[in-house]
């Protein structure tokens, strides 16, 4: 199953190495890292999408993440109201007659289309990861020349507590 | 009239605030902690780091190869539960300790390492005797450092001391550039420690500890497993009280030996692949497993398929990722082991009744006792281990090497006290007995210390004779002396056909000789008549003693879960 995983860690150097030293090591299966500073310039959160067999993997992956000094807090976010957004960048080939075609499906997405040239066009779209897919699926019949995604980050929706002031991962449920 | 307050309080801020350079904070927060003795050895990048040895004269021991220093410090740790200090130089100073460092992760001793690095201008341009320390100890250490900014040094120093020695201890280490080791700064170690990522529960939750006690009561076959954690939060005493109460049969793990007495009429001894019948077949039949600072380790449950299938399992640990990691665990208990255990002595549960356990325990115990063949002319290693125990009446520190003869020693010698014994489990790191003798020597310099070493693992680390020589530490060195790299010699005669591939000594050295080179006592011993009055005499003896003890060469170990088997399936139970 595949599980969101927001944890915020210090911002000091060598931070980004522990974490995916750690996953390389345990075995742990990640689609997509995302990191970024947050509000706090001494803090960045990182963003992961792992896969795991079952349950006691994604307690080990928890368990591991919090046990890194350098880690503050980590949440397993799947089953909350989240924001999740990805960004893709698509270049698919396109002669210049399709162009208005690749346009018009590209619409419903509130893909935009940010580069032309003159066998291609590439597309900017965002949203959560199934919309991005579906966006990809589509357009795969014309041919995509080139994909950069940035995998997924995320957020609990607005409530009125803080993800910080959440009591620490426990074990006891 | 007295001196203004703004005086003695300035004058009282310099103290506190004294600039000195990186070197100099590096020795000062040592002494501030307490350190009573450094496992190191010089080079270019700590030269300043020296000077301050030097010139405080901080008690330094001088190994002669940095694995000796690390697992010196090791061996000091295991016994005196306070941190082991190391400090090496950069690159092949550094790179020599990683053996070490990472033998302290798994079996989790808390260690300080501090290496020398190259100047900060210089790192990451391949300069002399550089290495990437950080990169390399990073999956090995609890939590490492670089100190860039000589004014970093004394918070990085206070809190590698909090972390290797709280939670579950474990080794921090600290890379320091030699420019920001020769830099000035103001050195304030009376700063709060402030580690928001790092928050060990050592209080268990109260309701998870009545859950414990509940299944304890409703048990019928309940086996108790102690592991080391029990020795790191000095739990001994409360684990006696815990059993006198409950009446639970024990079981240890190896490293867990020592916790609970080895003649106790409730210990079952230790159990895993060369385990006691009856400790292993406990695990098997158990109805209630309550693990205790153990950390179910392969060695310790085999086949993972047939590990304590009837059982509900109890586990107490201070890191909860050891929870749930390998065994699926029903009662959960985060925390220290001696809190958990105090928390279990005074709540009232009823005793259980588990007389028709142990009369089944009892029955294993004499069908199938721990043997060996009393045959032949040569002396066998199961015998050296019990006259050891009989001539150190128990109260020795024991440190061993990796093989056969540090599972004789597991099963031979009953530990009876907690701290003294010193093996390498998790690891397996050959070449650690020896030096660990000497670090276990300082940490309890009235205690005898006999290291019991393969003849080959001991060739591994053996140049640390020239401490024993040069302080004259009566650490008593045992070989037991099988000509061979016994513990491959026997996997390869059970699972290889008998090819005995690169695992029988063609040749060897001559280790009275060798002794003698470093001043040291020798003895070669053949004939098992005379060993027990020459161990009885090399005890005696005032220094340090190297005992050539020729042993059977064909002996095996048994009995034995082979890989892949589980505990209901050991071989070799009976003669
Ligand atoms: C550093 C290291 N290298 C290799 C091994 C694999 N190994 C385990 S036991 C053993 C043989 C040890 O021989 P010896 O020290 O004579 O002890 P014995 O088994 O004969 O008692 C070896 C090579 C190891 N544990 N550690
Ligand atoms: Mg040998």
């Amino acid at each position: 199953m595949k599980r969101t995983i927001v944890a915020t860690v210090n911002n000091t150097s060598g931070v980004m190495n522990r974490i995916t030293g750690l996953f390389a090591r345990r075995q742990f299966n990640i689609d997509s890292i995302t990191v970024g500073m947050t509000e706090n310039p001494s803090v960045s959160r990182m963003t992961f999408v792992v896969s795991v067999d079952n349950q006691r993997g994604l307690d080990q992956v928890i368990k591991q993440l919090n046990k890194q000094v350098d880690v503050l807090k980590v949440r397993d976010i799947t089953d909350d109201a989240t924001v999740e957004r990805e960004l893709a960048l698509i270049k698919v080939v396109s002669a210049p007659q399709h162009r208005g075609e690749i346009s018009a499906l590209a619409e419903p997405f509130r893909a935009s289309v940010v580069d032309v040239g003159r066998e291609s066009i590439t597309l900017q779209v965002t949203g959560d990861q199934q919309k991005v897919e579906a966006l990809i699926d589509l357009l795969k019949p014309y041919g995509i020349k080139e994909l950069a995604r940035t995998g997924i980050t995320a957020f609990k929706r607005g409530t009125t507590k803080s993800d910080f002031e959440t009591p620490k991962y426990s074990i006891i449920h | 009239m007295g001196p203004k307050m703004e005086e003695v309080q300035g004058r009282k801020l310099k103290e506190e605030y004294q600039e000195m350079t990186g070197a100099s904070m590096l020795i000062q927060a040592l002494g501030r902690e307490k350190v009573d003795v450094i496992f190191g050895y010089p080079g270019g990048a700590n030269l300043s780091t020296y000077d301050e040895i030097y010139r405080t004269g901080i008690h330094h021991v001088l190994a002669r190869h940095e694995q000796g220093a690390v697992h010196a410090a090791e061996g000091y740790a295991r016994v005196s539960g306070k941190p082991g200090v190391c400090v090496v130089t950069s690159g092949p100073g550094a790179t020599n300790v990683v053996t070490g460092i990472a033998d302290a992760m798994i079996d989790s001793l808390p260690l300080i390492v501090i290496t020398g690095q190259v100047a900060t201008s210089a790192i990451g341009t391949d300069a002399f005797q550089e290495a990437d320390v950080i990169g390399v100890t990073m999956p090995i250490t609890k939590h490492n450092f670089q100190a860039r900014e000589v004014e970093d040094l004394p918070r990085m120093i206070k809190e590698a001391f909090h972390i290797a020695t709280t939670g579950r201890p474990g080794p921090v280490l600290i890379d320091l550039p030699k420019d920001v080791a020769s830099t000035s700064g103001i050195f304030n170690y009376e700063q709060s420690i402030d580690l928001p990522g790092y928050q060990p529960t050592v209080i268990p939750n109260k309701l998870q500890i009545k859950k414990l006690a509940d299944a304890v009561t409703e048990a019928k076959k309940p086996v108790v497993l102690t592991g080391a954690g029990i020795l790191h939060a000095h739990g001994a005493d409360e684990l006696m009280e815990y059993i006198t109460k409950q009446q639970i049969p024990v079981a240890s793990t190896l490293l867990g030996l020592g916790a609970f007495p080895g003649n106790h009429e409730l210990f079952l001894g230790m159990v895993g692949m060369h385990g006691t019948y009856t400790g292993n077949m406990a695990l098997h039949e158990a109805d209630l497993l309550i693990s205790i600072g153990a950390r179910f380790d392969d060695r310790v449950t085999g086949n993972l398929k047939y590990f304590a299938p009837n059982a509900k399992v109890a586990h107490i640990d201070i890191d909860p990722a050891e929870i749930g990691k390998n065994i699926e665990t029903q009662i959960p208990v985060v925390g220290d082991a001696k809190e958990a255990l105090r928390m279990l002595n005074e709540y009232d549960g009823t005793p259980g009744e588990f007389s028709a356990w142990k009369e089944q325990l009892n029955s294993w115990e004499e069908e199938y006792p721990l043997w060996y063949k009393e045959e032949g002319e040569s002396l066998k290693p199961q015998r050296l281990m019990e006259m050891i125990y009989e001539e150190t009446k128990g109260e020795a520190v024991v440190t061993t090497d990796v093989g056969q003869h540090q599972m004789w020693a597991a099963q031979y010698y009953k530990f009876d006290n907690p701290n003294c014994w010193v093996t390498s489990g998790g690891l397996g790191t050959m070449g650690f007995g020896f030096p660990a003798a000497i670090g276990a020597q300082f940490a309890a310099p009235d205690k005898q210390v006999v290291a019991v070493l393969g003849d080959a693992g001991f060739q591994m680390t053996a140049q640390e004779m020239s401490i024993l020589q040069e302080l004259n530490l009566p650490v008593k060195i045992i070989l037991v002396n099988n000509a061979s790299l016994g513990m491959v010699r026997q996997w390869q005669e059970l699972f290889y056909d008998q090819r005995y591939s690169n695992s029988i000594f063609p040749i060897q050295p001559d280790f009275v000789k060798m002794a003698d080179a470093y001043n040291i006592k020798g003895w070669k011993i053949e004939d098992p008549n005379e060993m027990q009055a020459a161990l009885r005499e090399a005890l005696d003896y005032e220094g340090p003693v190297l005992m050539d003890c020729r042993v059977e060469k064909d002996e095996n170990v048994y009995p034995m879960i082979a890989p892949g088997k589980g505990h209901h399936e050991m071989e070799g139970i009976k003669p």
